[in-house]
């Protein structure tokens, strides 16, 4: 059987997000119990490869793995090998060396997945490569979803909000979002909307106001590089808070925020927003644990729907 | 004056039995026979006999054509002989069908004076298979600030002067570039890009970089800077030739430049007339090439002007990488595909075979027209020419490998891609520089 990797939302189908969100939701009660563990992947091997600083996506899947019972190894590229000048494949043909049964990685650079693959037997699983895909983050955003608003999300509208441009997460979400038939409108200065980006079926809007009955409101980081001297997308963090940073007073009843972290406050969220109980980013970094759990385990065994009850 | 220097092989005696001829420039379009003797054409016609000792090559069913002439090519020597050196690459020409090629004059160090063109002279005539010229430089070192000795350079034999690889940065080096051009006789040839806009580009802007997040190069990004150099080349009256066009709105700004009247040529690859950027996709690294791949539309608009010989010619840009600068992310790879041993094959396959262009105009653009451009005796199967021609197989199909290439780098953006029309035999200046294994 071919090995399969998790590299683009596109890798999978609307059953298979399905199966995997509900996979996910099997694990909920084993992280209730008092002891948050199964062995379901005893034995197995899983290497976390963070060639790029990450605190969440990384200890979500270390962790993940753990209540898994699987092996461990995590590496970082500061102090490693990466740091003394060895390539990529090479890195990947050391590592295969062990054996692994999935290779979790994250790297500054799209197509840096597909390298790996091709020189490992294991599964890879993309955390997020350069500004291409972080299919784990869509997918427990749409586990969040869930939570939230019950299983059916057809029909449900939502706007991103922020730098498009340069975030993967807006590129996971917008596939999943749509695979799951919601509605998506972008929503952010021209400067750092993508030209051409109608074509994936979204709405363009460049004026906050406009969010109107989105159900969902999905901000993004707005990272300080972009106003650096000659990069010019955003003239200042204050204009932009002005124009697009979220507040209760933007918000209509009812709708909820979602932020794949970490924040800027007083950026592109708003410190009432940030610090209030309605918002999702808390249930967001919860369901990364139970999705990724879901990821690993479906990532070994395969996506047939031969109940995962029997094996927990 | 010498333009091109090879290796002194021994010219050839041969028959070629039963090929269609099509050679425009001849105006030939038939079954003939075509003897050479003594590395010239010594008669295109009906039953000729062999002489004595003569080969004799049945080539019933295939095409004989005038040879193909390069004018972009990167032999990466001196510098970069793990990636491409002259035997190596001029092996790759004529396995192409080429019979002259023009290498790029990026290498390390920079062919930027008559001495380095000189030594890429004595290596191509100890080594090339078929006969290779060179650039020099416009600027010294490609840093884009003191001109080149370019009438030394003129002299010694550069074919023109190209900074390719990089942009002429100002619009008054380009002006001072045209304006000595005058002294030396020779084109300038431009890499057109606005750096500007270039920044962190990785593939064509538009729908396909913004659905996999890679820094888009947008067509603006050609076409300023091709305008640019047109207002120029119209003020001081010089000749100006453009490498690689990639975008429709390049297109846009040479017709009207053409129709004024100027003295502009202008090369198209046959991966930019063959794919485009929704081949990115794959975020395979051998489809990221400078200029990027572009979207459908341009390429056929491409295609209408390389018919309608608003491009004037095909060259291949070949890129030669090695698996260091290739086999890792798409985003930290370098950019470039090779093509001489597929330029003829994808484009027969691509526009003959799908009628969007015949195949006398594509034997005048890969052939003749560039020769003109360059400046040496075209390519022609008539009584008295030296011998540069090729014989293809057009019946042949093929798929590409890394392990199919003379060329010592496999980074081809048509690897696993099935071809039509492959190449036999090419005689280059008389010389048997090519047969195919039976």
């Amino acid at each position: 059987m071919p090995k399969r990797d998790l590299i683009s939302i596109e890798d999978l189908s609307r059953e298979q997000v399905e199966l995997l969100l509900d996979t996910a939701e099997s694990f909920l009660p084993v992280l209730e119990r008092d002891i948050k563990k199964v062995p379901t992947l005893r034995g197995r091997t899983i290497v976390n490869l963070f060639w790029e600083a990450s605190t969440r996506t990384s200890s979500s899947f270390d962790l993940a793995a753990k209540r898994l019972s699987a092996d461990t190894i995590a590496l970082k590229a500061s102090g490693s090998a990466v740091e003394k000048g060895e390539t990529l494949k090479d890195t990947a043909i050391t590592l295969s060396a062990y054996g692994p049964d999935i290779i979790v990685m994250r790297h500054p650079s799209a197509g840096a997945c597909q390298v790996l693959s091709r020189n490992t037997e294991a599964s890879v699983i993309n955390a997020g490569d350069g500004k291409h895909q972080h299919p784990t983050q869509c997918l427990l955003d749409l586990f969040a979803l869930r939570q939230t608003f019950g299983r059916d999300l057809d029909g449900m509208k939502v706007s991103i909000v922020g730098d498009i441009l340069h975030s993967r997460v807006a590129r996971s979400d917008i596939m999943g979002f749509k695979l799951l038939g919601m509605d998506v409108t972008l929503v952010g200065p021209p400067t750092l909307i993508p030209r051409g980006i109608e074509e994936m079926g979204v709405k363009i809007e460049y004026d906050l106001a406009n969010l109107g009955d989105a159900d969902v409101i999905y901000l993004l980081r707005i990272q300080k590089e972009r106003i650096k001297e000659g990069a010019n997308f955003l003239p200042s963090l204050r204009e932009y808070n002005r124009l697009y940073g979220m507040s209760r007073a933007r918000l209509r009843p009812g709708q909820r925020v979602m932020h794949p972290g970490p924040i800027n406050r007083g950026v592109e969220i708003g410190p009432d927003i940030a610090d209030d109980d309605e918002n999702l980013i808390a249930l967001q970094v919860f369901s990364g644990l139970a999705v990724r759990m879901a990821i690993l385990y479906r990532t070994i065994v395969g996506y047939t729907d031969a109940g995962s009850e029997e094996v927990l | 004056m010498e333009r091109t220097w090879h290796k002194p092989l021994p010219v050839v005696d041969l028959l070629i039995r039963d090929g269609r001829v099509a050679d425009p420039l001849s105006g030939i379009d038939a079954v003939h026979d075509v003897l050479v003797k003594r590395g010239k054409v010594a008669e295109v016609g009906k039953a000729l006999a062999a002489p004595k000792g003569a080969r004799v090559f049945e080539a019933d069913g295939m095409l004989v054509l005038p040879g193909f002439v390069d004018l972009h090519t990167h032999l990466r020597t001196p510098g970069r002989e793990d990636e491409e050196d002259i035997a190596s690459g001029t092996m790759a020409a004529a396995a192409g069908g080429y019979v002259k090629v023009f290498a790029m004059a990026n290498t390390d160090p920079v062919v930027d004076t008559a001495a380095a063109l000189r030594g890429f002279a004595d290596s191509a005539r100890a080594e090339a298979v078929v006969p290779a010229g060179s650039y020099a430089a416009v600027t010294r070192g490609l840093k884009g600030e003191q001109l080149t000795e370019m009438a030394e350079l003129a002299e010694a034999g550069a074919v023109a002067f190209s900074d390719d690889g990089r942009p002429l940065a100002t619009a008054s080096l380009v002006r001072r570039a045209l304006q000595y051009a005058k002294v030396t006789g020779r084109t300038i040839a431009i890499h057109a890009q606005d750096d500007s806009l270039f920044k962190g580009g990785q593939m064509h802007e538009g729908p396909a970089s913004a659905r996999l997040g890679l820094g888009g190069i947008p067509s603006l990004c050609e076409s300023l800077d091709v305008a640019r150099a047109l207002d120029i080349a119209a003020y001081e009256g010089a000749p100006l030739h453009v490498h690689h066009v990639s975008a429709a709105a390049t297109l846009d700004v040479l017709g009207k430049a053409k129709a004024r009247g100027l003295k502009v040529t202008a090369e198209v690859t046959p991966h930019h007339l063959a794919l485009t950027d929704e081949a990115v996709a794959s975020l395979d690294s051998d489809l990221k090439m400078n200029p990027p791949l572009r979207e459908e539309a341009d390429r056929l608009a491409l295609v209408k002007a390389l018919k309608s010989g608003l491009l004037d010619c095909v060259a291949t840009d070949h890129a030669p990488h090695s698996p260091m600068s290739k086999d890792v992310p798409f985003e930290e790879a370098a950019f470039g595909t090779t093509g001489l041993e597929t330029a003829f094959a994808v484009l027969y396959t691509y526009l003959v075979k799908k009628r969007s262009v015949d195949l006398g105009t594509l034997v005048t653009r890969m052939s003749q027209a560039p020769a003109a451009i360059a400046g040496v005796e075209p390519p022609a199967i008539r009584a008295g020419a030296v011998a540069d021609l090729c014989v293809v197989d057009p019946r042949a199909t093929w798929t590409v490998t890394p392990e199919g290439f003379r060329s010592r780098s496999v980074n081809s953006a048509f690897l696993g891609r099935q071809l039509t029309g492959r190449i036999v035999l090419t005689v280059a200046a008389g010389r048997l520089a090519w047969e195919a294994d039976a």
